[in-house]
C-alpha cells in the first residue's frame, strides 16, 4: 500500500513520481532501443507494425475512450493519411513534412465527420462513421488518376535527411519515435483541461455544458485530434505495406482498431497499447498454433476471425474494462496483497444510458 | 437519354425486389432493436450462414429445396435464440455500446465458423427458380424478383398479423415498449426476447435463401446488412413499416443510380443517403412520433 505524501506543489503534476516508475520506464526504453540488435530481422518488422497499430489505437482511444464518440470507421482516416503521405512523398517532399501533411489532411477529414457528430451520437454516430469509411474506400477505388485505384499505389522508400529508412532497423526507429511522440503528447493533452473536457463530454454532456464546456467544439476537437493521429499512423502504414490498395483499409481494419481499443479498455492509453499488442500479435500466434489443429480448422482467415470474435465476446461479457482493467486489478492485488477486495472494482458508472423513455 | 419504358419497368421491378430484401433484413434488425435495444450487427452473418447451411443441405446432403429451406430457417432461428440466451441476456442494462461490440463479436465468430466449415470458396445455390425469366409485354424479368416480392409481402403481412392480433405478438410489443411493466403484467420478458431473436433469425435465414441466388453463396453476403442500416435510417428507426418503405426506397434509388448516374455511384448512394438523412432528418420518413435524440 502506498500513500501519496506531497511535499511540493509540483508533486501532483509529475508523470513519474517514484523511483520504481523511473526504473520501469527506463528499462522499457532500453529494451525497445536495443531490441533491433538482438531480435531476428522478421521480429523487427513485426514490432514496427505493432508500433504503427499502437499509434493508430492511441488515436482512436482519444475519440472512443476519452470522448465517448463511437467510431466504426477509423480505417478511413488511416487510409487518407496513407494515401496523402504516399502521394506527397512521391512528389519529392521530405518525409517528416509529408507525414505531417498526411496527418493534417486527415485532420481536415476529421472535421468533415466531426461536424455531423454534433447532431448524431451513440449508435447513429457509429453508423455515420461506418458509412463514411465505406464511401472513402469506394472513392479511393474509383479515383484512379491519384490513387491508382484497385491496382494500387507504390509507396516510395522512407528516407530521413539523406539516410534511407527502408531497412527494418531504420523503419523500426521511425515507428518507435512516432509512437513515443504521440504517446507523450497524448498523455499531456489528456491530463490538461482539454482532456478533462473530453471526459466531461463523455460522461455527461449536460453537465459539461453547465460547466461552460463547449460540447460541439470539443467533439470536433476530439475528431480532429484522433484523426490526425490516425493519419500519422496511416503514413507509417503506407511504408509498412509498401503498396497501397483500398482493400487494405476496409471494414476489417476498422473493426481491428475498434477491437484494440475495446479489448485494451476504454478510457486508458495503456489499454490502447496493450490492445494493439494483443491484436497485432494474434495472427502470428494463430499461425503458430495452426499446424497443431486438425484438418480443415487450419485455415488462417476463418480461424483468425473466429478467435477475434471469441476474445471480444469474452472481454465484453467478463471483463468490460479490458486489459487495462485486468492490469489495474493485478496491480492492486500485488500492492494490497492480503487486503485485496474484489468489490474495489465494482462498476458504478456507465457512460451511455438507455435512450428509451421508461 | 431517351426514356425506355421496358428498361424503367425492369429497373422498378429489380429495385423493388432487391429493396424487399433490404426491407426484410431491416425488419429483422428492427425487431431485435425494439425488443432488446441492441442493434444486431451479427444479423448479416446469420443471413450469410443460412445461405451456406441451405447450400450444404441441398448440395452435400441432397435434400430437396422445399425441405432444405424450412430446415435452414428453423436452424437459424434456433441459433439466434441461443445467441440471445447465452450472450445477449448477460449484458442487459449495460451501455448500448456493449451490445454493438457483443453482436460484432458474435458476427465474427459466425463468419469464422462458416469459413472454417465450408471453406473460402463462393458457390451457387440451386433453387427452383434459378435462371428462369418471365416475359411480360416485351419486358424480361427474372422469376426470382417475383418470388422475393411475394415472399416479402407474405412475411410482412404475417408479421403484422402476429404482432397485432395474437396474444404472444402483443406481449412482444409490450415487452419492447416497457420491459418492467410487461414483466409486472405477467409476461415472461426473457422468453419473449429470445422469441424475438428467433423471429429475427428466421427473417435473416429467409433473406439469405432469397438473396443467395442473385449473387453467389459467399462470406461477403453479410454486407447486405450495411445497406439495410441505410434503409432503416431512411425509413425511420424503430418501425417495421419504416423498414419496408426505407428498404424499397434504397433498392429503387440504387437501381436507378446504377443506370442514370456516373459509374460507381450505385455502390455508395445508400451510404450517402444514410449520412445525409441522419444529419438532416434523423427521424426518417416514418419515424416514431416522440423525439428521440439520435
Amino acid at each position: 500500500m502506498r500513500f501519496h505524501y506531497e511535499t511540493d506543489y509540483g508533486d501532483s503534476q509529475r508523470l513519474l513520481r517514484y523511483a520504481g516508475d523511473w526504473i520501469a520506464w527506463l528499462a522499457l526504453a532500453v529494451a525497445l532501443l536495443v531490441a533491433p540488435f538482438v531480435l531476428p530481422r522478421f521480429m523487427i518488422g513485426e514490432l514496427s507494425y505493432i508500433f504503427i497499430l499502437a499509434t493508430a489505437s492511441l488515436g482512436l482511444m482519444v475519440l472512443m475512450g476519452y470522448t465517448g464518440q463511437v467510431s466504426l470507421g477509423p480505417a478511413a482516416f488511416v487510409a487518407i493519411g496513407a494515401y496523402v503521405h504516399a502521394v506527397v512523398l512521391s512528389m519529392g517532399v521530405p518525409l517528416p513534412l509529408s507525414l505531417l501533411g498526411g496527418s493534417l489532411a486527415t485532420a481536415v477529414a476529421g472535421v468533415i465527420v466531426g461536424v455531423p457528430a454534433i447532431r448524431v451520437s451513440g449508435l447513429y454516430l457509429a453508423m455515420v462513421t461506418m458509412a463514411f469509411s465505406i464511401i472513402v474506400e469506394h472513392i479511393i477505388g474509383r479515383w484512379k488518376s491519384v490513387t491508382g485505384g484497385h491496382t494500387g499505389l507504390p509507396v516510395p522508400d522512407a528516407a530521413l535527411f539523406g539516410y534511407s529508412l527502408a531497412g527494418p532497423k531504420g523503419f523500426y526507429y521511425l515507428c518507435l519515435a512516432v509512437l513515443v511522440l504521440v504517446f507523450i503528447g497524448l498523455v499531456n493533452v489528456l491530463r490538461s483541461s482539454i482532456g478533462r473536457a473530453f471526459e466531461g463530454v463523455r460522461d455527461s454532456e449536460a453537465a459539461a455544458y453547465s460547466l461552460g464546456v463547449s460540447v460541439p467544439a470539443y467533439k470536433i476537437g476530439a475528431f480532429v485530434l484522433s484523426s490526425g493521429v490516425l493519419g500519422l499512423a496511416g503514413g507509417l502504414m503506407a511504408h509498412h505495406v509498401q503498396h497501397l490498395t483500398p482493400e487494405g483499409f476496409g471494414l476489417i481494419l476498422s473493426l481491428e482498431l475498434v477491437l484494440m481499443v475495446v479489448i485494451g479498455g476504454l478510457g486508458s492509453l495503456r489499454g490502447a497499447i496493450l490492445g494493439a499488442i494483443l491484436i497485432g500479435f494474434l495472427p502470428r500466434i494463430i499461425s503458430m498454433v495452426k499446424p497443431l489443429l486438425p484438418g480443415a480448422s487450419g485455415q488462417q482467415f476463418g480461424l483468425e476471425i473466429f478467435i477475434y470474435g471469441l476474445i471480444l465476446l469474452l472481454f465484453v461479457l467478463f471483463e468490460p474494462t479490458g486489459l487495462n482493467g485486468r492490469w489495474l486489478k493485478l496491480k492492486a492485488l500485488v500492492t494490497h496483497f492480503p487486503l485485496y477486495r474484489r468489490d474495489t472494482f465494482k462498476r458504478t458508472k456507465t457512460y451511455m444510458k438507455s435512450e428509451r423513455y421508461r | 437519354m431517351p426514356v425506355d419504358f421496358a428498361q424503367i419497368v425492369q429497373l422498378i421491378v429489380n429495385g423493388v425486389a432487391i429493396g424487399s430484401i433490404y426491407a426484410l433484413v431491416a425488419a429483422g434488425l428492427v425487431m431485435t432493436y425494439k425488443a432488446t435495444e441492441v442493434l444486431n450487427f451479427a444479423h448479416g452473418d446469420l443471413l450469410m450462414a443460412s445461405a451456406f447451411v441451405c447450400w450444404g443441405l441441398i448440395t452435400l446432403a441432397g435434400w430437396p429445396f422445399w425441405l432444405a429451406a424450412p430446415a435452414t430457417i428453423a436452424a437459424i432461428a434456433l441459433l439466434a435464440a441461443l445467441i440471445d440466451m447465452l450472450a445477449m441476456r448477460r449484458i442487459v442494462g449495460q451501455p448500448q455500446f456493449a451490445g454493438v461490440m457483443l453482436t460484432i463479436a458474435v458476427g465474427f465468430m459466425l463468419r469464422g465458423a462458416v469459413s472454417l466449415t465450408f471453406g473460402p470458396d463462393a458457390r451457387n445455390l440451386p433453387t427452383p427458380w434459378s435462371g428462369q425469366t418471365t416475359r411480360i409485354s416485351g419486358v424480361v424479368l427474372t422469376n426470382l424478383s417475383f418470388v422475393i416480392i411475394a415472399a416479402t409481402l407474405l412475411v410482412t403481412l404475417a408479421l403484422f398479423a402476429f404482432l397485432g392480433r395474437t396474444r404472444i405478438g402483443i406481449s412482444v410489443q409490450a415487452a419492447s415498449q416497457n420491459q418492467l411493466a410487461a414483466y409486472l403484467s405477467g409476461i415472461r420478458v426473457k422468453w419473449v426476447n429470445s422469441l424475438v431473436w428467433a423471429i429475427a433469425g428466421a427473417l435473416a435465414a429467409l433473406c439469405g435463401i432469397l438473396l443467395a441466388p442473385t449473387a453467389l453463396v459467399d462470406i461477403s453476403l453479410w454486407h447486405v446488412v450495411l445497406k439495410s442500416l441505410a434503409a432503416l435510417v431512411l425509413g425511420g428507426f424503430g418501425s417495421i413499416a419504416g423498414a419496408l418503405v426505407g428498404g424499397i426506397g434504397i433498392g429503387l434509388i440504387e437501381q436507378f443510380a446504377g443506370v442514370y448516374m456516373p459509374d460507381g455511384v450505385k455502390d455508395i448512394v445508400a451510404y450517402v443517403i444514410l449520412i445525409v438523412m441522419l444529419i438532416v432528418w434523423p427521424r426518417g420518413l416514418l419515424g416514431e412520433a416522440h423525439g428521440r435524440r439520435v
